[in-house]
């Protein structure tokens, strides 16, 4: 029998509320190894095979079993894809968390909970729909092992009777999630669709969320950011990876390693590629500057804790000039510090890593689409520039579902760099490994192996001269650190510029980058639409910065940078770069509570600094 | 008044079956201290590398941060050499191998540099068995920093100072045995023949060489008392067997008598002859291997010659099916996927 409660805020119960299509958050919590990220992938799927625009993530805990886990689906007709803060439904599957999770919803919003939870005691101004999901599931799954697994796909089969989902896409989304399990697959797709018969039968509509048709994901692709960075690597020709596991940019290699063992193997049965698993951060690193040096592509791929320990090794790579690319996928704080939570906490470190004077290029993706295209960017950056270049991604870009256009073929050839070879030796009769013949500040070098008695060279710290000799000269150190110097001014010219989003010369500038991006995007709207307040838009895509800031920079009268730490990291940086007569204009907006940044926090805080 | 006379004729200089002279294994010149074990040491890489006609090009000469881990600035100079961070070497040289497995890799560290902030690495690449040489030059102490105890130093063994350390020390062969190396010797920089043969064994050898080799600091560690000071090392050094090795392109072989001696084939086909010194002595018996080396602690012998041998185990490159040409050098033909591969990794993902 229906045991649907509702009550609409403001309205009273049974007013008839407008319809919301194509606009609206769930929330799903669950326990952490429920099996849910399956069920929840499905109910993604569904509504993006329906041509909505829709972003899901994941707010898990550091945990393998047992401790609350929360997922949010957002469609957003306008293609929104940024975290919103509201939840407008929730799937409330967890008993521990239900009541606190009930109590947080605004009121207008819907729940949809295990019936012996009896949440709909709770308040009277949210719409309850209650689903026994235990009796459901003994109907369809006879193995009571398997029961607390297929509990899942019963909720998805009754939001999508509530959402109106067309059921042939979740079979669709369901069939590709079980591709390679078909009894798995059949399994889930009855509980599935029980859920929507129970629904249909039992329930009545009383919430106005739904979704229709749109045609607004044709031809796009669904992928997380740490795969689309595993493909980038793969098409810019990675041949040497080395890696330490450490969340959350474990499944960048291990991505790469299923890529990877498909698409590069020779012929012959051979590997073009060497993946090895180090015994921490200090050897991963020491191997891909062993390998730059030696002339491969190589990487690795780690996370703030990783990259402390890394900073020796960083510095010594600035000094001998030797190639290398770290992906940091960014997260919060050391040790147990919020591993599985988001950040941009590392930039500021990053940017000088390691003792002495250092300076380092950091590439700044935004999107999987700039995770793939930002591979190429960085390896051909780090061969030219004979310097470790890292690209900062974070645990939302990283390990979260994004949808995007499918990702294009890298247009340029590689850059492998100023690499003399032995017959170019020979014509030049010899060669000063960091002499700067072209004026960039950037020497040329020869790979071991180069077979030419003139070819090597000898790598070590900051003390040496222009052949690489050991010298302890005042004047030798000076040059060369003024070398160096010049060389990072080549780097800003050869990073990616910014995304100018929008320039129309208004007062009010914003800069951000990475995730904040897509929070941004609707900030903009946000402002406009709701304040009359227009603001400008620069998105950075990398350290140095380039003209392109300088120059917004003092275009505005006001700059807001949008920054995912507390400490205002690139703002920062920033700083150190501008004139001091333009530091007052800066601005700052923080986000650091460990959930991807959305885009009413956003707005809020630049209103009330704008004391609008 | 003069006459003219042909001149004498200039004796040719002697040539490796390369072609180059052993001027062409030199390097700077040395800095460290006069009488360092150390300029020994180099002395007798330079030698092994002439005579087995390697082509200094084809090598890279890697370190950490020590004395030792300078060594590699005055020997070979037309080798690629990278001096790293302290403890690191191992990581450095397994990427270099990695990027280019057609090069002869030889990492040169310290017992500082190897037993206490490098441990880590050390016993890791002993476990990959990754192909190449790694020496340390052991001496019991930190020179550079001037004299403290290090991880290697005996129980009992005495500082100039008059500290006597009462750490039980790490034996690196006895690890490098028990992880995964696959040659593992200890010698003497004094010990000139001995070591002479073991560096050329080691360079016919594909797999991780770990060579121990005692190397009395002349300033810090030379003194009455000490267990690493060129007297004692004299006194107690206990060769396990008389070490010849027989390169795989000498012409004329030479008879051994199978019942004293011992013939392993290397990888490259040379052969190391192993006179038997110590009757029962097998160096390819893992557990008897350990067992001795542990066994000369309480005797209070040096043991040295080759303690540990396997030319049979798989070395890393084979283990992780690398092709044979240098990932460094690969066209991008071969190294980045076609356009259709993309267009199926991105149908997979609608």
């Amino acid at each position: 029998m229906a045991t649907t409660e509702f009550a609409v805020h403001g309205a009273g119960p049974g007013a008839v509320r407008e319809p919301v299509v194509n606009d609206f958050s769930i929330q799903v919590a669950t326990v952490n190894g429920s099996g849910s990220q399956s069920a929840n992938t499905v109910l993604l799927r569904a509504i993006f095979q329906m041509g909505v625009p829709v972003s899901g993530k994941n707010m898990f805990p550091s945990n393998i079993a047992g401790l609350p886990t929360w997922y949010t689906i957002r469609a957003s007709k306008k293609g929104y894809i940024a975290r919103k803060k509201e939840i407008d439904f929730l799937v409330a599957m967890n008993p521990e968390t239900a009541r606190e999770d009930t109590m947080s919803l605004a009121s207008g919003a819907a729940v949809l909970y295990d019936e012996p939870l009896k949440l709909n005691e709770l308040r009277s101004d949210v719409t309850f729909y209650a689903v026994p999901y235990d009796k459901i599931c003994a109907a369809v799954c006879s193995e009571s092992k398997l029961r607390k697994l297929v509990k899942n796909m019963i909720y998805v089969g009754v939001m999508a009777q509530l959402l109106k989902l067309d059921m042939a896409e979740v079979e669709k989304a369901l069939r590709k999630q079980f591709a390679k399990k078909v009894k798995a697959a059949d399994l889930n797709w009855n509980a599935a669709k029980a859920g929507y018969d129970y629904a249909a039968s039992s329930l009545t509509k009383a919430d106005p969320f739904t979704v229709e048709r749109m045609n607004k994901t044709a031809g796009m692709i669904i992928i997380d950011g740490n795969a689309a960075a595993a493909l980038g690597c793969m098409f810019a020709g990675v041949t040497v990876v080395t890696w330490y596991p450490i969340t959350p940019s474990s499944s960048l290699v291990e991505t790469l390693i299923d890529y990877m063992k498909e698409y590069r193997v020779g012929d012959d049965g051979k590997a073009t590629f060497a993946i090895v698993q180090a015994e921490d951060e200090l050897a991963a690193i020491g191997m891909v500057l062993g390998a730059g040096w030696a002339g491969a592509r190589s990487m690795t791929a780690t996370a703030g804790p990783g990259i402390s320990l890394m900073a020796e090794f960083a510095g010594l790579g600035y000094y001998v000039e030797i190639p290398g690319v770290i992906w940091d996928i960014q997260r919060v704080g050391p040790s147990t510090g919020l591993p599985t939570r988001t950040a941009q906490g590392d930039i500021e470190f990053v940017a000088k890593l390691s003792h002495g004077d250092t300076r380092h290029p950091m590439l700044l993706p935004c999107s999987v689409a700039e995770c793939f295209s930002m591979a190429s960017d960085a390896f051909d950056l780090t061969e030219q520039l004979q310097t470790p270049v890292f690209v900062m991604s974070d645990l939302d870009l990283g390990m979260n579902n994004w949808m995007s256009e499918p990702f294009q073929y890298p247009k340029k050839p590689q850059n492998r760099g100023k690499v003399l070879t032995a017959e170019e030796l020979e014509r030049a009769g010899g060669f000063a490994r960091y002499k700067d013949v072209d004026g960039d500040g950037v020497g040329y070098r020869t790979l071991p192996g180069t077979d030419h008695p003139q070819a090597a060279w000898f790598a070590r710290g900051s003390g040496h001269n222009e052949t690489s000799g050991y010298s302890e000269r005042p004047d030798d150190y000076a040059n060369n650190m003024d070398r160096l110097a010049h060389k990072f001014e080549t780097a800003r010219t050869l990073v990616p510029k910014p995304e100018m989003v929008r320039n129309d010369g208004n007062e009010v500038g914003i800069i951000a980058y990475g995730t904040s991006h897509h929070a941004v995007v609707e900030t903009l709207d946000q402002l406009q639409g709701e304040y009359g307040v227009k603001a400008d838009y620069l998105r950075l895509r990398a350290y140095p910065f380039t003209g392109e800031t300088h120059d917004f920079v003092a275009a505005h009268k006001r700059i807001y940078m949008i920054d995912q730490n507390r400490d205002a990291q690139m703002l920062q940086l920033l700083k150190l770069d501008i004139a001091i007569e333009e530091i007052g204009k800066l601005r700052s907006v923080r986000h650091y509570n460990g959930l991807p940044i959305d885009a009413r926090s956003i707005t809020d805080d630049i209103i009330t600094q704008e004391g609008k | 008044m003069a006459t003219t006379t042909a001149p004498p004729p200039q004796p040719q200089p002697k040539t490796n079956r390369i072609g180059l002279t052993v001027l062409d294994y030199r390097g700077g010149k040395t800095t460290l201290c006069a009488g360092c074990g150390h300029n020994a040491i180099s002395e007798r890489i330079i030698d092994a590398f002439y005579e087995m006609g390697v082509a200094p090009e084809r090598v890279i000469k890697v370190s950490g941060i020590g004395c030792s881990s300078k060594s590699p600035a005055y020997f070979m100079g037309r080798s690629h050499s990278f001096n790293s961070v302290h403890g690191r070497m191992p990581s450095v040289t397994t990427g270099a191998v990695l990027a280019n497995s057609k090069i002869v890799a030889l990492g040169v560290s310290g017992d500082g540099d190897s037993a206490s902030i490098g441990i880590g690495q050390f016993v890791h690449l002993m476990r990959r068995n990754l192909p190449m040489i790694y020496i340390i030059e052991d001496n019991g102490v930190y020179g550079l920093t001037k004299g403290q105890f290090s991880a290697t130093a005996d129980l009992g063994s005495k500082l100039k100072t008059g500290v006597i350390n009462d750490l039980p020390p790490i034996d690196t062969c006895a690890l490098a045995i028990m992880l995964g190396a696959t040659f593992v010797g200890r010698s003497f920089s004094g010990d000139k023949r001995q070591l002479q043969h073991m560096l050329k064994a080691a360079l016919a050898h594909r797999g991780t060489v770990m060579l121990d080799v005692i190397s009395p600091c002349t300033t810090f560690n030379d003194h009455e008392g000490s267990t690493k000071s060129y007297k004692f090392v004299k006194d107690h050094e206990e060769p396990l067997h008389d070490l010849n090795f027989v390169p795989h392109f000498n012409e004329i072989d030479v008879e051994y008598d199978p019942g004293t001696c011992l013939n392993v084939t290397m990888h490259d086909g040379s052969s190391l002859r192993l006179r038997k010194l110590e009757e029962d002595y097998d160096p390819t018996n893992k557990t008897e291997a350990v067992k001795r080396v542990m066994e000369s602690h309480d005797a209070d012998e040096v043991l040295t010659g080759v303690l540990y041998l396997n030319t049979t185990a798989p070395n890393f490159i084979d283990m992780i099916n690398m092709t044979d040409q240098p990932l460094a050098t690969l066209p991008e033909s071969v190294t980045r996927p076609s356009r259709a591969v993309l267009d199926e990794c991105m149908e997979a993902l609608r």
